[in-house]
């Protein structure tokens, strides 16, 4: 075999690793949405984040406007501190957004759910959700349940 | 009693030289590889002995390792209706474990044997003493060409390995047991980061390369010169690069996904 076909194929063989990656990269790990997320930053308080984890999704009526960026434990106020991502795109929360923990399907991975409210001014960069309402704890429901009975 | 004492201790002895012989001839074919730059056609020679023609055994036993997956994990997943997952299962078994391991185990078997067994009668038949003789340092020549392009071949093969084996699972998964085709791409996408797993899996198969072709070459311009020790090294090769690669594979896995 002379020595121009051997280089053709180790070229085809590159391409093939390029392609291999480009369908890893953008097929299979959804590169472009998962680590691109530019927005603004909005901090949540919570009393009980649960299962809670960083890079979960956070919806807004079912569709997906962001994710977890940081959650830390607030040593003063003794709740979680969640920051939340929002896409560029949806700039339009009012201030008056509640902000839930919800979990998908019974056993699934917990995601906040955005609910908007009617005020005005809108969230920004930096501003804070008030309205929260911390993950259901199965453990703890089960206790109130056998604690009332 | 005395022989038996006699015949460990001249083994251990034996196992530290090798040991020592191993990383001193590491250093030397690493200090030998800048010299490749101004003969870069060795080392795409080499990549096509090692890289091309690895790449057919890779690719077909790919797709059935994607395949084999798909039928298992549909069997398992369907019991609690969670079919859905076959897509994140399939590809995060294969992008941070099988995909690297398998590969290196096959290119183990494919190329690393076939670099020391040429490397190996190249001794045996004084070729490399004939390339010393005209000052030709075998290390530059012979190598660190071999080394380099199993380094970068390894990689590239995992890469390959996991996209047709992710292509095949998909083939049984959403073809022939009827998941749902979006499902299994937009579970696959939700489970698998780019940098945290599939990144991760061409470290480990970086890895393993490194290893494997460290192995292959230092047996071969190691081994006894003669036909018996030739096959011998080869079947050295082979043993050592495998228990390397899941020893190691063990390592990386504790170290990268278990923090």
């Amino acid at each position: 075999m002379n020595s121009r076909t051997t280089e053709i194929l180790v070229g085809l063989f590159m391409l093939l690793f390029l392609g291999a990656m480009t369908i890893l990269a953008l097929k299979v790990s959804n590169l472009t949405s998962l680590s691109g997320v530019q927005g603004y930053q909005v901090r949540a308080n919570f009393d009980n984040v649960g299962g809670l984890r960083v890079r979960a999704p956070v919806s807004a009526g079912g569709v997906k406007v962001g994710q977890v960026s940081h959650i830390e434990y607030d040593s003063e106020t003794f709740e979680a501190k969640v920051t939340l991502t929002i896409d560029e795109k949806f700039n339009q929360f009012p201030t008056d957004t509640s902000a839930s923990i919800y979990t998908a399907g019974l056993l699934g991975e917990q995601y906040i759910g955005l609910e908007p409210g009617a005020d005005d001014e809108v969230l920004e960069q930096d501003s804070e959700i008030g309205l929260t309402q911390s993950a259901l704890v199965l453990e703890r429901l089960i206790g109130q349940v056998l604690l009332n009975k | 009693m005395m022989d038996f004492l006699a015949n460990s201790g001249r083994r251990y002895l034996n196992t530290l030289g090798s040991l020592g012989r191993a990383s001193v001839f590491l250093a030397q074919l690493l200090s030998a590889l800048p010299s490749l730059l101004l003969r870069f056609s060795l080392v795409i020679k080499q990549l096509f002995s090692s890289g091309v023609m690895t790449l057919s055994i890779i690719l077909i036993s790919g797709l059935f390792v994607g395949m084999v997956l798909a039928l298992q994990g549909y069997n398992a997943l369907v019991r609690f209706g969670a079919e859905d997952t076959l897509g994140s299962f399939v590809a995060v078994v294969l992008v941070r474990e099988l995909g690297p391991v398998v590969t290196a185990l096959l290119f183990a078997g494919r190329a690393g044997s076939a670099m020391t067994a040429e490397i190996g009668l190249m001794k045996a038949t004084e070729q490399l003493s004939g390339l010393e003789m005209m000052a030709v340092d075998p290390f530059k020549r012979v190598f660190a060409p071999r080394f380099l392009a199993g380094f970068f071949a390894l990689p590239a093969l995992a890469a390959m390995f996991s996209a047709i084996a992710i292509l095949g699972g998909h083939l049984v998964g959403v073809e022939v047991l009827g998941v749902d085709a979006g499902a299994y791409w937009s579970q696959m996408q939700a489970s698998v980061d780019f940098w945290e797993d599939v990144v991760s899996g061409l470290i480990k198969a970086v890895v393993f390369g490194f290893v494997v072709c460290w192995i292959a070459i230092f047996q071969g311009a190691d081994c006894v010169p003669t036909s018996e020790g030739v096959s011998s090294a080869t079947t050295r090769t082979v043993v050592y690069s495998s228990l390397m690669v899941l020893g190691l594979d063990f390592l990386l896995t504790a170290i990268m996904f278990n923090v």
